[in-house]
């Protein structure tokens, strides 16, 4: 594959955090313009690897490029979208408030901000604060602030814990229709159900990727008839 | 940096301090409150509150603006908002200037409602120009908050950033002159507090009340401008664009 179809390519990524060795050593690309699934349980260390291909982890050794860069350099910023699993954003100012102060920092224009809005489908909240709103509407916050940019990377750590069952099959549609953009989506996610709606997957487990594929892919490759025991037969053989 | 980046800081963090209209209120009324409670407490001396009432003008924004800066980063950094914009393209001076305007901005109304009370209804009086005591509050506000903005880097908590009032603050505001004058401290305490920051604001402060407006009053305002822009430097190497 040449590096020219790939959105970020990671060779032999160690990192360490609080003296426990996370990521012992990550082999992985990813290509762009699909939505690829990161899964695996708690503590797998799925967030470490985003954080390292957002450039915000403090690693100990490897390579990571993103878009053609070394991640986390200044160029990416602009590229590269991050939601983190709880949401970043001003409790004390309303929605539309937060969305304006980082449309200017993004330099977007504010026709963004009402597209960001109606992407997450929270046009009846602009004007409350933040921090009146529930768990699963701050986290849409969160993900509209992350649209603004129109990022050619966009990295989201557990984006749809806690929400509604309709809106979370209205996301994952989003999520296609951005892909469909051009842009590149990596989700995490530890609900294998999820897995199901993504073009690629990379099971992680205690830090280690257990198996990278589509899900049809993995399923045909276990002979499993669901995703949730074709990462069990996958866990057991590594 | 940028412009366009810093204003906005500026005015995403007055925004969040409207919605606060409680930390608004006390901010902008304690001190004119204390300056009349001391008023009373010097009831029978006067010359005590007409000495130390005109440099406490001053002296009240950078108490404040220390703790509220020193709160309002602290935040950013739990909430992880400082994560998402050191990720994003926001240089680290964006972020510290933003914040010093927001509060230079608070520290004006702050140090005029102080300075309208203080000289206006409580009977003291300043030989120099009262703008200067204001100009000055503003500048110690600014001061205030840079050293906030980097202690705040080594609080985990709410709890322990506002120790850092009693512990930073407080023995700054007992050698900086205003209860004792430093030649009449021990020698090592004036020696001391010729290292604090706020002993060249009181100075300052102290010589404009008393229209002594010569060159030390020029080397205090530099030493104040040289503290805040060592403070802004130190507090930008504790914003992070990677952590562990």
């Amino acid at each position: 594959m040449s590096t020219g179809e790939l959105a970020v390519s990671i060779h032999d990524l160690r990192v360490r955090r609080g003296g426990h060795l996370v990521l012992p050593g990550i082999l992985l690309e990813i290509r762009r313009g699909i939505v690829t699934g990161l899964l695996g349980p708690s503590g797998s260390g799925k967030t470490t690897l985003m954080r390292s291909i957002v450039g915000v982890q403090i690693v100990e050794s490897g390579e990571v490029t993103v878009l053609g860069a070394p991640a986390g350099s200044r160029e990416l910023r602009r590229l590269v979208g991050y939601v983190t699993q709880a949401p970043s954003v001003y409790g004390d100012l309303t929605v539309r408030e937060n969305l304006h102060y980082f449309a200017r920092v993004l330099d977007a224009p504010d026709a963004r901000i009402d597209e960001a809005i109606r992407t997450v489908a929270l046009g009846g909240q602009t004007s409350q604060v933040v921090g009146t709103l529930s768990g699963g509407e701050r986290s849409r916050v969160s993900l509209a602030t992350a649209l603004l940019g129109r990022p050619q990377l966009l990295v989201l750590d557990e984006p749809t814990v806690g929400l509604d069952p309709v809106l979370r099959r209205d996301l994952w549609t989003t999520f296609h229709d951005i892909a469909a953009g051009g842009t590149t989506l990596l989700v995490s996610s530890h609900v294998m159900d999820e897995a199901e709606r993504c073009d690629d997957l990379i099971l992680l487990r205690e830090g280690r990727i257990v198996a990278t594929g589509a899900p049809d892919e993995l399923r045909s490759r276990t002979h499993a008839d669901d995703l949730e025991e074709a990462f069990l037969v996958l866990a057991q053989a590594s | 940096m940028s412009a366009r980046v810093t204003l906005a800081t500026a005015g995403r963090v007055l925004r969040q301090l409207r919605r606060d209209r409680r930390t608004l209120a006390l901010v902008l009324l304690v001190p004119p409150l204390l300056l009349t409670l001391l008023k009373y407490v010097f009831y029978g001396q006067e010359e005590t509150f007409k000495r130390v009432g005109p440099p406490l003008v001053g002296i009240f924004p950078f108490v404040t603006m220390f703790l509220v800066s020193s709160i309002a980063m602290l935040r950013e950094r739990t909430a992880g908002t400082l994560e998402r914009l050191m990720s994003l393209p926001l240089a680290k001076l964006d972020l510290l200037v933003g914040y010093g305007l927001a509060f230079a901005l608070i520290a004006a109304l702050q140090g005029t409602l102080a300075a309208a009370v203080g000289f206006g209804l409580l009977g003291l009086d300043s030989a120099g120009p009262i703008w200067l005591v204001v100009v000055l509050a503003v500048a110690n506000a600014v001061l205030g908050m840079a050293l906030g903005l980097f202690l705040s880097a080594f609080a985990r908590t709410e709890f322990q950033a506002v120790q850092f009032m009693p512990a930073f603050v407080l023995p700054q505001f007992l050698l900086a002159g205003l209860l004792v004058p430093r030649d009449e401290m021990a020698r090592v305490l004036e020696l001391v507090s010729g290292v604090m920051p706020m002993t060249y604001a009181y100075d300052a402060l102290a010589r404009a009340t008393a229209d002594d407006l010569g060159r030390r009053l020029a080397l205090d305002a530099l030493v104040i401008a040289g503290f805040t822009v060592l403070a802004l430097v130190l507090g930008a190497t504790t914003l992070r664009r990677r952590t562990p």
